[in-house]
């Protein structure tokens, strides 16, 4: 902000920039959320029936309920996993690119190789595991050829594992992109400056790289918890239905039309949702970061 | 059965096993209707000369119909894009078929009803139609044929057999006693919640030549045996109905109605299904056709709950793969039974109406019930159906004789060889041994959240 211009100025330019935003956001989003915060609250005759009114009860089934803590347990599993992969994935891609790759030309254009996977739609993405991890899939015919099995590994598809291989697949990039972008900014003559001063490569690392790649790897985090939380479809898939997440439990309410405890298992979700990001925003100063 | 994917029906079901969820879903939608399209393209080719037979067959006039467009909503392996550009062909109006998967399908009829002009209801979802006043009766008088609809329908009989009712048999959920209840009829009246128009009798598909004996039992799917190697499918409101089946085929419990379940006898089978979880019983669970398929023809399991058109597509793959004939003995076993109608939404009035019975009356005309056959289901007046069919093929599908000559599928690829039989044999054969029906419980809620129990343990 100018200190120079006058406050209405100000007012009518800021609501001017922010416009766009707030004309995709309030029906898009705030509009949706306000009609399932309102579901949440509703009775149900238990045949998809509303009654509009105000009852708690969807909230006190849904916080009652073993099933809940089971499901946030199997999707926090999930997020975490995924997170720990595509950030040390992520943050040495990124690191590499930056850092390794002296052309920037060429960087750009590894960087641009990092995105091939996204010209395909995600569902393709996770499909192509299954032939590679199945029972008769490459890897343990292979191992079976090799010798190294005598059973083909059972625990490669329709388990834990490929849900994970397919999350790290499918959000690596999340994290490269941001990291990339707030690594990119380092000035090179400081990690110079660091060696001349007889830092090893450890202390740069620890003392340069990551503290200034911190609002990337906030980002990163930002997008990959984010995902990984609101998805089912891949859960579904990849483990052949052998696990649900918090998504995938109010998706079958919906398809019995249980709106209520949907809706309120979604707010639920959004909520801890909002509170895992503001603590990693509390954490990392993004706004400031990024404006630098 | 009801699930989206169900019904690619085509002979490479690889590929767009794509399920639900966002874009995800509309992108594996348009590339089913495309292939669709191609392949009913010749479909249609093949079938013009025979169409000449029920044209004619508008009675409103051409001039005032051409602008008409009807949309016809739901499950892919129902609502079929070949089906309804035959039907727009020879009715002379716009006809779209849309496709959405079962938990789709009945929320949008309920939450934007006037979005769509015909809805695709199983029984139980057109209990639940009623209920919500989305639909209107529709005058069973207007339907030319209804009097030659199998009274498996009509009347909750066939061949002198009562059609049981445990689950929501079509014939319960067939009538209603005004043209705007709300609440089914037990009994016949003149107005109709939907008009059935595919049905068939599903089971076990299995790998004859892995499991090593004859199925006609549904406790091998739980057979410690087949550890790691079975599968059952993910739709809770279907999958607990096959684990009921296997349950009370092993003599573990006997259900007072597999269909309506006490809370009790959920938590019995969830439970149940649990342990069996934790043991290694299920390699996978599936919830769409082509997942069904894949899991079957990539080897990863011998024997799983299935549909006929997959068990005919892996066996397509050229892998042994036999419909289990599960007939009813000692009360227990049986076929699941499920039957897909449609619904006439309520905003529907005027000419649009008008043409809406045309195009009720077309389906039950023959070209559909021929179609569908030739993957397996039934229609509900065969008597048409069968002038649509060759002698070949009605002796196959229908009558459960071996088959004549090779046998192809809808869209003209061989299918049979010569001499093949019909798992379960012939049409009575398979629909009298229908012990149950897709449901939805009265304690649907309590089953779901234990299904989810089953699914995170």
């Amino acid at each position: 902000m100018q200190p120079s211009q006058t406050p209405s100025r100000v007012n009518f330019a800021g609501w001017l920039y922010v416009s766009p935003l707030v004309l995709v956001l309030v029906p898009f989003f705030v509009a949706p959320i306000l009609v399932v915060l309102a579901a949440s609250f509703f009775a149900t005759d238990g045949f998809g029936g509303l009654t509009p009114g105000f009852t708690l009860a969807s909230y006190v089934e849904v916080l009652h309920s073993a099933l809940t803590l089971k499901l946030y347990l199997a999707t926090i599993k999930f997020t975490v996993l995924t997170w720990i992969f595509t950030l040390i994935i992520g943050f040495f891609v990124a690191y590499f690119l930056v850092f390794h790759v002296r052309n920037q030309l060429l960087a750009i254009g590894l960087f641009l190789l990092c995105t091939v996977p996204f010209w395909t739609s995600n569902i393709i993405r996770m499909i192509s595991w299954i032939p590679l991890l199945g029972k008769e899939g490459l890897i343990n015919q292979v191992l079976l050829a090799m010798g190294v099995i005598r059973q083909p590994l059972e625990i490669l598809l329709f388990s834990d594992l490929a849900v994970v291989i397919a999350y790290v697949h499918q959000l690596t990039i999340f994290m490269i992109v941001p990291i990339f972008n707030s690594m990119a900014r380092i000035d090179k003559k400081l990690i110079e400056a660091a060696i001349d001063a007889g830092a090893s490569r450890l202390d740069i690392m620890r003392l340069i790289v990551v503290p200034m790649s911190k609002s990337g790897i906030a980002l990163g985090t930002i997008f990959v918890v984010s995902i990984v939380m609101g998805d089912f479809f891949v859960v579904k898939v990849m483990s052949g239905g052998g696990s649900a997440s918090v998504v995938s439990a109010f998706y079958e309410d919906v398809g019995v039309l249980q709106y209520p405890t949907a809706a309120a298992s979604a707010v639920l979700l959004t909520l801890v949702l909002v509170a895992i990001v503001s603590l990693i925003l509390r954490t990392v100063d993004i706004r400031q970061e990024i404006t630098r | 059965m009801s699930d989206e994917t169900k019904g690619t029906f085509t002979s490479d079901p690889a590929g767009t096993g794509a399920k639900t969820g966002g874009k995800a879903n509309v992108k594996s939608a348009k590339k089913l209707s495309r292939r669709t399209l191609l392949k009913g393209a010749a479909a249609v080719a093949g079938a013009a000369a025979g169409s000449d037979a029920i044209r004619g067959f508008p009675t409103i006039w051409a001039q005032e119909i051409k602008d008409i467009e009807l949309r016809h909503v739901g499950v892919s392996y129902s609502v079929v894009k070949a089906i309804g550009d035959q039907a727009a062909k020879d009715l002379g109006f716009k006809v779209t078929m849309q496709n959405l998967d079962t938990s789709a399908a009945i929320n949008r009829f309920i939450s934007q009803p006037n979005t769509v002009d015909i809805a695709d209801l199983e029984g139980w979802q057109a209990k639940l139609a009623a209920k919500r006043g989305v639909i209107q009766g529709i005058e069973v008088k207007k339907i030319k044929e209804f009097d030659n609809i199998l009274p498996i329908f009509t009347k909750g009989e066939i061949d002198g057999h009562k059609i049981p009712r445990q689950g929501i048999s079509p014939y319960e959920a067939m009538y209603i006693a005004k043209p705007d209840a709300t609440d089914l009829n037990d009994g016949v009246t003149e107005w109709a919640t939907f008009l059935p128009q595919v049905y068939n009798a599903d089971s076990i598909g299995y790998r004859p030549d892995l499991v090593g004996h004859e199925v006609t039992e549904w406790k091998d799917l739980i057979d410690p045996k087949f550890k790691g190697k079975a599968a059952i499918l993910d739709v809770p409101a279907i999958g607990i109905m096959d684990a009921a089946l296997c349950f009370e085929s092993a003599g573990l419990i006997k259900y007072g109605n597999k269909g309506n379940m006490t809370k009790e006898e959920i938590d019995f089978t969830c439970n149940k299904l649990i342990e069996l979880k934790k043991q290694g019983q299920f390699r996978a669970t599936w919830t769409t056709f082509d997942q069904s398929v894949q899991l079957m023809a990539a080897g990863e399991v011998v024997i799983q709950s299935m549909w006929s058109p997959a068990v005919a597509a892996v066996r397509v793959k050229e892998i042994p793969c036999v419909y289990a004939p599960v007939n009813v003995k000692n009360g227990k076993e049986g076929y699941r039974g499920w039957c897909n109608g449609m619904g006439l939404m309520k905003h529907l009035s005027g000419k649009k109406l008008d043409a809406a019975y045309e195009y009720l009356n077309w389906y039950l005309s023959g070209w559909q019930g021929g179609f569908v056959a030739r993957y397996g289901y039934y229609s509900p007046v065969p008597s048409t159906a069968k002038k649509f069919l060759t002698p070949a093929e009605w002796a196959f599908w229908y009558e459960g004789q071996p088959a004549p000559e090779v046998v192809n599928d809808p869209y003209g690829v061989a299918m049979e060889k010569a001499g093949t039989k019909r798992d379960g044999g012939s049409f009575l054969d398979r629909v009298k041994n229908i012990s149950c029906w897709n449901t939805l419980m009265d304690e649907a809620a309590y089953m779901n959240k234990r299904w989810n129990d089953f699914k995170v343990a």
